[in-house]
């Protein structure tokens, strides 16, 4: 950490030295690579790490820069009151337009934000008010404490400040516990709302902050020109703020300064170079940056920043904590009580006449079972039986076509998984879903989503920050609980699958769940592994947790389970103690063809 | 308005929106078989306006050089490729024996343009040689800028697509410069129905497009590539086990686009002036048709684009500076609509 400190405090004492140094030509760009640092922090955090691709963000810079125009010029507020009002309306703007496309899968929200960047550019060019193509002119200059703010070199300074306080923000905001939920909506999104997380609310905090990072960019740049005009919000600027994005890279928050300074300069570069070598004039650094970005999604798809961050000392790894004991989660309260732990006759899980049909055709019929408190419970058929199918009901990763699920007396069928975790659920997957870009100790912290409650600008602000080592404690409890202390800093993509199904387990514990959902946890699994996870689960029993499970592993669900489900062909085919299912005909003959 | 006024409106955006519709048609077509967002085929529209341009001027068209450029391009892409499987010299000389193919159809169309260029030459000439020079180029920019990632998710296709747009446009400028450019007129006059005088150019546009719809339906219906295509498009693992190759595919299918942009070019030319840049907006708004279709189905996809095309006609009718806007805003509500047709379960 010290010598990355050191590093930072060179970067820093040299951006604050540099307009004294620097011929004002290099101050001007400067300021520009500042100001689309901003906006390209936005899109590091909305494409790079949430995997919602932008074209639009100039489109909110226009409206911050715009809204500042016109309430200065033409109705004399303040440049600082317009700022607020300015970060209103593109907040309001931003909530419309994320309201209608953020709910759109995948690749039409690009279209989208190309479509609403054309159409915003174009309002601004032909809206009367706002000074048609020709634009607004004569913006007051910004004064700070009774300063005006006019040359190029006390402008740097606001600029500079500005982005190193959004940098940290955002900083701060990524290596917290909704920053880790973003990072797990772009491929793992349905794990992240298994844990609790409410991800179309969170795709739209994210959305609105860097919308808001543009608005401040777009106001920043009007006062610095003073004047407005469309051009510089088109969509062509939105396509080249997401280039910055793209070549500065993911990976951390310093990609977008890397990638909207390499942008700036090879510009100016281009720009000088290429007339000359073309003999005539025109935008050809357009060509350049097109092939750019087609070369570097061929070959460094990560961009330039991680390749930096390579070069530069790695942080320590995570110190080792004593574990202490974290306050359990508060659950629901409801009416009837059935639960106290004592009566362990109550039961937790009813599903009751469970029916689920794709298109009509049956994969779950009429299941009903129960699960009671501190019970165990396997899950088994054949293949195709629909296994998986009912456990997705339970979960609310599947919308029932009839039939009830009751969770320690509430209905939770036909919720959604966000909710459903609120009542006391976790669960594993069958297909793994873990980040693979976060560590094991970051995986398993996300689990606790639902114990923390750590908002967005709680975050930001790093008021959470009590939370976050208990849950660091608890974290690192669970991770020795399944043995993988010494593998506390790997990435999780980087684990074995035997491991990661492990750190799958720890992660649905750190919820501190009513009712443990694991779906086939013994798969892949060596022996020494499976003893320890048998270990791990003869434990929890012990400690009267709740588990229902589905398990291919004939033996290891035997030994396991207090009773057994069996399903065939997405019926219940049986249902008792595990010496009573060995000696069902019915099970015999559908596992080996006859009876034994 | 009256009825004259209207029907004069309506033919006119109906013969824009025929052209936005071969667009919509590449699009869908590119998007289902190659899962690729190919924003560019609006450069393929404004190239093939500006070299039938230049043809028509008797220059050469800058559009040569740019193919050139792409078949190097694409048989260096061929030759990496080819050596990364082949340690063994012979065996990369026999294998890459596609670059005679890749190499010589441009250069030989290069040889024709080059023979021709500055003397008077027919018009039907003009226009087989501009489809000439524009067509390979769809196949050859797939072989080096999509072929190698032909497998990488959707969005990072998309970005690289609009890259591709970018330097395309800048080359469009260095090429033919910023002016803007229209052709002339395939025949003059116009026909009269009723009360209203339709300009002839814009039968043979619909007549046109109309053609090329059917052709496509016949290649697709009909012929053993098209169903590879349909099948490829409609399940691109199972076709490739039973020997489609992904990259003949991708291959046939941005042919297929690149001709019908030219096409869309030559039609649009004696229409309005076209700019380096101007394919971008028709470009999107074969989009936004394409998007009424879910981005799936081709004839929702063709009447999407005409409904764009008649909506542009009446918009700039009654309101000429908003009628982008009205256009590009236009997509919001048929976005929602989608939305709540197909609601969109978090996805992984």
């Amino acid at each position: 950490m010290k010598s990355n400190r050191v590093v930072l405090l060179v970067l820093l004492a040299l951006l604050a030295l540099a307009p004294a140094l620097l011929p004002p030509f290099y101050v001007t760009l400067l300021n520009y690579v500042g100001l689309f640092s901003i906006v390209a922090l936005g899109l590091v955090l909305l494409t790079g790490v949430a995997g919602l691709t932008s074209f639009g963000q100039a489109a909110f810079c226009g409206i911050g820069a715009y809204a500042t125009a016109v309430l200065t010029t033409q109705f004399g507020l303040s440049p600082w009151l317009a700022l607020i009002a300015a970060l209103a309306i593109t907040g309001v703007v931003a909530l419309l337009i994320g309201a209608i496309t953020l709910r759109l899968g995948g690749h039409y929200l690009p279209l989208a934000t190309i479509a609403w960047g054309i159409s915003l550019y174009y309002l601004f060019g032909t809206l009367p008010g706002l000074g048609q193509f020709t634009g607004i002119a004569d913006l007051p200059a910004l004064t700070l404490f009774g300063l005006p703010l006019k040359s190029e070199r006390s402008y740097y300074y606001l600029i500079w400040a500005a982005t190193l306080a959004s940098l940290l923000v955002t900083h701060n905001f990524l290596t917290s516990q909704p920053g880790r939920i973003v990072q797990s909506l772009n491929g793992t999104a349905s794990m992240a709302q298994a844990f609790g997380a409410n991800t179309a609310r969170i795709k739209m905090q994210v959305f609105l902050y860097a919308a808001l990072l543009s608005c401040l960019s777009g106001w920043l740049y009007a006062h610095l020109q003073r004047y407005v005009n469309p051009t510089p919000f088109s969509v062509n600027a939105g396509i080249e703020y997401l280039f910055m994005a793209v070549i500065g890279g993911t990976g951390g928050v310093w990609g977008a300064v890397v990638g909207a300074a390499i942008v700036t300069f090879l510009r100016q570069i281009l720009q000088d170079a290429l007339p000359a070598l073309l003999g005539r004039s025109g935008q050809f650094e357009s060509i350049v940056f097109g092939t750019l970005i087609v070369v570097m999604l061929h070959r460094a798809r990560l961009g330039v920043w991680p390749l930096i961050k390579a070069m530069l000392p790695s942080p320590p790894r995570s110190q080792r904590v004593e574990p202490l004991d974290i306050p359990q989660r508060p659950r629901r309260e409801h009416g009837e009580g059935k639960l106290d732990g004592l009566h362990t006759e109550a039961i937790l899980l009813d599903v009751r006449d469970l029916s689920k049909n794709f298109d009509g055709l049956p994969a779950v019929q009429n299941i009903s079972f129960q699960v009671r408190v501190g019970e165990i419970v396997g899950l088994i058929g054949p293949n195709g039986a629909g296994k998986t199918t009912t456990f997705n009901l339970i979960s609310g990763a599947l919308a029932t076509s009839s039939g009830t699920v009751e969770l320690n007396g509430h209905v939770i069928s036909n919720r959604e998984p966000y909710e459903i975790a609120e009542f006391g659920l976790a669960r594993t997957f069958q297909h793994v879903k873990l980040v693979p870009d976060l560590t094991v100790l970051d995986n398993v912290m996300l689990g606790a989503w639902l114990r923390r409650k750590d908002g967005f600008i709680r975050s930001c602000l790093r008021l959470e920050r009590k939370n976050e080592a208990l849950s660091r404690r608890e974290a690192t409890r669970q991770i020795e609980r399944i043995g993988l202390q010494d593998h506390i800093d790997t990435l999780a993509g980087n684990l074995p699958l035997g491991h990661q199904r492990l750190v799958e387990i720890a992660r649905a514990l750190m919820a501190n769940p009513l009712l443990l959902l694991l779906d086939e946890p013994a798969a892949a699994l060596r022996h020494k592994e499976q003893e320890r996870l048998f270990m791990l689960l003869e434990q929890l029993r012990s400690e009267k947790m709740t588990i229902l499970l589905v398990e291919h592993d004939m033996d290891f669900v035997m030994r396991l389970a207090d009773r057994i489900v069996v399903m065939e062909t997405g019926q219940k085919i049986a249902e008792g103690l595990p010496a009573a299912i060995q000696r069902n005909e019915q099970v015999q003959n559908s596992y080996l063809g006859c009876a034994v | 308005m009256d009825f004259q006024t209207f029907a004069w409106v309506a033919q006119d955006g109906l013969t824009t929106g025929t052209i936005y519709a071969l667009i919509s048609l590449a699009l869908v077509m590119i998007f289902a078989v190659t899962r690729i967002i190919f924003v560019p085929q609006g450069e393929f529209l404004s190239f093939g306006t500006l070299t039938l341009a230049c043809l028509q001027e008797g220059r050469f068209p800058g559009t040569v050089w740019l193919l050139l450029a792409f078949a190097l391009l694409a048989s260096l892409a061929e030759l990496v490729d080819v050596h990364r499987r082949s340690p063994s010299l012979r065996d990369t000389l026999l294998r890459s024996r596609s670059l005679l193919f890749t190499l010589g159809v441009p250069l030989a169309i290069a040889a024709v343009v080059w023979a021709v260029s500055g003397h008077p030459i027919p018009f039907l000439l003009q226009v087989v040689l501009t489809l000439a020079i524009v067509t390979p180029m769809g196949p050859l920019l797939y072989r080096f800028a999509f072929q190698p990632v032909a497998s990488a998710s959707v969005l990072l296709l998309l970005i690289i697509s609009v890259a591709i747009h970018v330097a395309l446009t800048g080359l469009g400028l260095l090429f033919f410069g910023a002016e803007g450019a229209r052709t002339s007129a395939f025949t003059d006059g116009s026909i009269t129905w009723g009360d209203i005088d339709i300009p002839l150019q814009n039968v043979w546009v619909i007549g046109s497009c109309l053609a090329a719809i059917l052709v496509l339906y016949l290649f697709f219906g009909r012929t053993i590539y098209g169903r590879a295509l349909r099948a490829t498009a409609f399940n691109r693992t199972g076709a490739r086990l039973v020997g489609i190759s992904p990259n003949l595919a991708g291959a046939l299918t941005f042919t297929l686009a690149a001709a019908l942009g030219a096409l869309s070019g030559v039609l649009i030319g004696p229409i309005t002036t076209i700019y380096y840049d101007s394919g971008f907006l028709s470009g999107l708004k074969g989009f936004v048709g394409a998007i009424i279709g879910g981005m799936a189905s081709y004839p929702l996809a063709a009447a999407g684009a005409i409904l764009v095309g008649l909506i542009e006609g009446f918009g700039s009718f009654w309101a000429s500076a908003y009628k982008e806007v009205i256009v590009f805003t236009l997509i919001i509500p048929v976005l929602l609509w989608r939305s709540f047709k197909d609601p969109h379960r978090e996805e992984d």
